[in-house]
């Protein structure tokens, strides 16, 4: 690798991106319309459905609680981490029906309604209160937004371009130079991550100012986890364009797979209480790495040891990507 | 001395296609070496395949007696039929960003001055018309100060003028020592640049040589023209083609045949005589129009 030929690429498709001020508005516009958007829609206490937790039981304690409608009732397993959720409004109410206890935050209005609800179908139940200031929609919203960003970003951003390089005959011409295919495809990746991570920290730090998100970990770590998610989404755009020439099936094949990842992956709504099935197919989305890491440590505080699983699952799709991806790269 | 570049049985199927079918001639140093052909000849993959762009089915290219390797890439400017150019940067920018993939390159003021960029140096690609488009590929060939400059039907699409213009720029880069290989449907451009040329037509070579000598091998006439309003309908003394609003009669001696017009009362005011041409070298060879 000639680190001239690298750089020779990389500066003109930095140019290229930073002078069409139309690409550049959208990219930086897009996400704090959406961030602004939804910071509105959702100022009260987010979605007015009731999260009610149900600790691991038998069929026959069925309570009469669980009939009642317009509650969504989510099996719990691990009681400690359902009352953090409590804590944090995640859920309105934790209620162990084999201890005949039930947990509630007192600085929440559901959880007043939910106890009165509770003590009404069910009797000899035992309350327990915790503090704990909420989680806003906004606060849980922004890591999928900005990985969600990233991943259109990093798909059209590096796939797109390079089925159009191709189909106009740049990729030719790029051939036709002592220039190798690992030079071109670092120079596209290190071009597009490094405008990645500018409008995230832009985005980040603008929407902060008038929204003063929940943050209780590291700058670094968040950082670190965007850096791999973009590698990675960045690697499968490229090996979605390793070998297409039409624009037209290339903008299909991406809309297919980030369509997806976007309603899958945890951008939008948490999926605790779907379907198993959606649940195990979200974990197999590269997004659902990014934004579940990146969450963690915004929201819970949590070390990058923490969220290791997460970020082993990037390393790894990355490294398939890219070798699937090189094997079957084609200039033309 | 092995050849500057030597081909042999050169063949590039595609699907069943014979695009090229077993074609061998040799390129000297420093002459300017064309192609020629209608459109689906195989020109296009011929020169690609010299090209090191696209990889031949059957067959051998050596450069200076070695197989096409990195020297080869360092060493060769090549100027495609159609290329697209980074959008958003200039002529100057272009030019510097190719300049940083060659370990050798020509000076930025030398490009600048051998293709006529001046003009338009700083000016965004996507602002550049037909010819000032071509003069940037030219340039950008040029850049690492090849041996060798493969252009690819530079001309077609320009108007008259801007062909002729490049056909100088050209002249002034043969005039450098460069070898030159050079595809075109342009007959006339053929004749006017080119020392040696190969004819290709169905993916194979049907003639081969130099330009006045091809011509001269195959024809021993000249053409005279006439208008054919002024012609006679129904002249049976002398054999004529008809080509559009003009008749046109092979001559081997044009004394004689202007006495025999003077017998018959043509009017010979509009009358021309031209030289044969590689056009009509090529309609002799295969019966066809040559634009087709």
């Amino acid at each position: 690798m000639r680190f001239r030929r690298f750089l020779a690429i990389l500066r003109a498709r930095n140019k290229e991106f930073w002078r069409d001020r139309a690409a550049l508005a959208w990219n930086l516009l897009f996400p704090i319309m959406i961030i602004g958007g939804f910071a509105v829609a959702f100022s009260g206490d987010g979605p007015d459905l009731y999260k009610v937790g149900i600790a691991a039981t038998q069929a026959e304690q069925k309570l009469h609680f669980e009939e009642t409608r317009y509650i969504q009732f989510i099996p719990v397993t691990d009681t400690s981490a359902a009352i953090t959720k409590v804590e944090r409004h995640q859920l309105d109410m934790l209620v162990e029906p084999s201890s005949q206890r039930f947990w509630i935050n007192d600085t929440s209005p559901a959880g007043y309604l939910l106890e009165r609800l509770l003590k009404g179908s069910d009797e000899g139940f035992q309350r327990e209160v915790v503090t704990g200031a909420g989680v806003r929609y906004v606060d849980w919203l922004i890591s999928g937004i900005l990985a969600m960003n990233l991943m259109f970003s990093a798909l059209f951003g590096v796939g797109f371009v390079i089925v159009r390089y191709r189909k106009n005959g740049m990729l030719k011409r790029i051939k036709a130079t002592p220039v190798t295919a690992f030079e071109f495809i670092a120079a596209q990746v290190m071009s597009r991550l490094w405008l990645l991570l500018s409008v995230s920290v832009l985005v980040f730090v603008g929407t902060d100012l008038f929204l003063d998100f929940r943050m209780y970990g590291s700058y670094l770590d968040l950082l670190i986890v965007f850096i791999l998610g973009a590698v990675c989404l960045i690697s499968l755009g490229l090996l979605m364009a390793a070998r297409l020439a039409s624009e037209e099936l290339a903008g299909g094949l991406l809309n297919a797979i980030s369509w997806p990842m976007m309603f899958l992956s945890g951008v939008w709504f948490s999926l605790e209480g779907v379907n198993p099935w959606l649940q195990k197919l979200a974990q197999v989305l590269p997004l659902t790495h990014v934004i579940d890491g990146a969450r963690a440590i915004m929201i819970d505080g949590a070390g990058l040891m923490d969220i290791l699983p997460n970020l082993t699952v990037l390393v790894v799709m990355t490294a398939v990507f890219l070798a699937i991806g090189a094997y079957t790269f084609k200039w033309e | 001395m092995p050849p500057f570049l030597q081909v042999d049985n050169l063949a590039r199927h595609y699907q069943g296609v014979k695009a090229v079918d077993g074609i061998s001639f040799t390129i000297e140093k420093g002459r300017c070496f064309g192609l020629l052909g209608p459109n689906g000849a195989g020109k296009t993959t011929t020169v690609e395949m010299l090209e090191g762009i696209n990889e031949p089915t059957c067959g051998s290219i050596l450069y200076q007696g070695k197989l096409l390797g990195a020297r080869f890439k360092d060493e060769a400017g090549i100027m495609f039929q159609t290329t697209a150019l980074q959008d958003y940067i200039t002529v100057r920018e272009t030019l510097e960003m190719f300049q940083q993939m060659y370990p050798r390159t020509t000076p930025l003021s030398d490009l600048i001055e051998s293709c006529s960029l001046a003009e338009f140096l700083d000016r965004d690609t996507r602002k550049l018309s037909g010819g000032q488009r071509q003069r940037l590929l030219l340039a950008i060939a040029l850049v690492n100060d090849p041996q060798v400059v493969f252009l690819d039907e530079p001309t077609t699409g320009l108007d008259p003028q801007a062909r002729r213009n490049f056909w100088e720029l050209v002249q002034s880069i043969k005039k450098r020592g460069k070898t030159i290989v050079l595809t075109t449907h342009y007959m006339e451009e053929a004749y006017v640049l080119c020392d040696d040329i190969i004819i290709m037509d169905h993916g194979k070579i049907i003639a081969q040589g130099k330009p006045e000598e091809l011509l001269a091998n195959h024809f021993g006439d000249v053409v005279v023209q006439l208008p054919k309003m002024d012609f006679p309908a129904n002249c049976t003394q002398l054999e004529t083609l008809e080509n559009g609003d003009v008749v046109e009669i092979l001559s081997n001696d044009v004394n004689d045949t202007i006495h025999q017009l003077i017998e018959l009362n043509v009017p010979l005011v509009g009358l021309r005589i031209r030289p044969r041409t590689l056009e009509d070298l090529f309609l002799a060879l295969t019966g066809r129009e040559l634009r087709v």
